[in-house]
């Protein structure tokens, strides 16, 4: 039993972390793959709503986004109050919506540019006013495939 | 003497420990700027953009279920005031017209949704609207699916769910909004 106790208080073994890093490089591998890195500064104010019968967008390289709400407090000197577009980081008009998916379409392959969604982010207070001419310019463009962006509801 | 073997055997390895600072570095960063977003919402597909209106007068009556949404966010629908809650099942039974009514749709292949709203019509209502219909038909579809098949519709194969589409097709029609109560 001495003999036990007396081996063990000599040994006495730091816990070895030379593994340590094979588990964080793990969880770095992890959050690196899940990653998406925010393209665009929201400059508008958008809370989409609530809707049931959603569908879930699979490819974020199809994807464009086009954000449409009230400019936040700090933009409204140069957006001013009324609800406005956002394409990529600036505001837009309507007319600058062709050359905005042009730019998205050249760098998707050509094969896949059929499945080009464009996910419209639309504050639920906004009116349809300004959505219409949103959807109109996009009808003229050739994008017929849109996603009006939604958070689940419970039912 | 001594000493100096014992040194020479240190420097044969390389010192890990830091490593787990610097990946932890790394895992930080990447923990901070990560977004697991994912995109989700009802998906649409427009019609091609043309220059003339398209001609609905020589439309049914009876096959076009109209619901308008107006500036004050109240809906019309078939000429009737309506509360949102009543539109699904409303919409049902118009597109299936189990009771073979002369005012409803001769078939569910032929009923068409029209919507039409003010460029004042708030957008969430206009979204909830598009939903109630969009739920009404995937309802439709899944009823049809469970008689056909004893399977929801998300469980079909591809040629039963294509049946099931070409029976019940989701056919909303959109008209360019009145101008009234823009702000």
């Amino acid at each position: 039993m001495s003999k036990f106790d007396k081996k063990r208080s000599k040994s006495q073994p730091a816990i070895s972390t030379a593994s340590l890093p094979d588990i964080i490089f793990m969880l770095l591998f992890f959050f690196m793959v899940v990653t998406v890195l925010r393209d665009a500064e929201l400059k508008v104010k958008v809370v989409t709503p609530n809707a049931t019968e959603l569908t879930k967008l699979e490819k974020k390289s199809l994807v464009n986004n086009i954000y449409i709400g009230k400019p936040l407090a700090k933009y409204a000197n140069e957006a001013g109050t009324k609800a406005r577009m956002q394409l990529g980081d600036k505001f837009a008009d309507e007319k600058d919506i062709p050359l905005f998916l042009e730019k998205h379409r050249q760098q998707v392959p050509e094969n896949q540019r059929g499945g080009i969604t464009s996910s419209l982010k639309i504050d639920g207070k906004v009116t349809m006013g300004v959505v219409s001419d949103v959807k109109t310019a996009l009808r003229k463009s050739g994008q017929l495939k849109l996603n009006y962006s939604a958070k689940p509801r419970a039912e | 003497m001594g000493k100096k073997s014992s040194k020479d055997r240190l420097s044969n390895e390389i010192n890990a420990g830091s490593m787990a600072d610097i990946a932890f570095l790394l895992l930080i960063f990447f923990l901070v700027t990560t977004t697991i977003v994912s995109d989700k919402g009802v998906l649409v597909k427009l019609p091609p953009w043309s220059e003339e209106e398209p001609d609905i007068a020589k439309l049914n009556e009876r096959n076009v279920y109209s619901i308008l949404v107006n500036a004050d966010n109240q809906l019309l629908v078939r000429g009737e005031p309506t509360q949102l809650r009543d539109l699904r099942e409303n919409t049902k039974i118009f597109i299936m017209n189990p009771e073979g009514r002369p005012d409803m749709s001769e078939d569910a292949t032929k009923a068409i949704v029209s919507m039409k709203n003010d460029r004042g019509t708030q957008y969430e209502t206009y979204l909830e609207v598009y939903n109630e219909v969009m739920a009404a038909y995937n309802e439709l579809r899944d009823e049809a699916a469970l008689s056909r098949h004893g399977k929801a519709y998300e469980f079909l194969t591809k040629d039963q769910a294509k049946a099931i589409r070409t029976a019940i097709p989701l056919i909303i029609s959109e008209a360019e909004p009145t101008a009234f109560g823009e702000e």
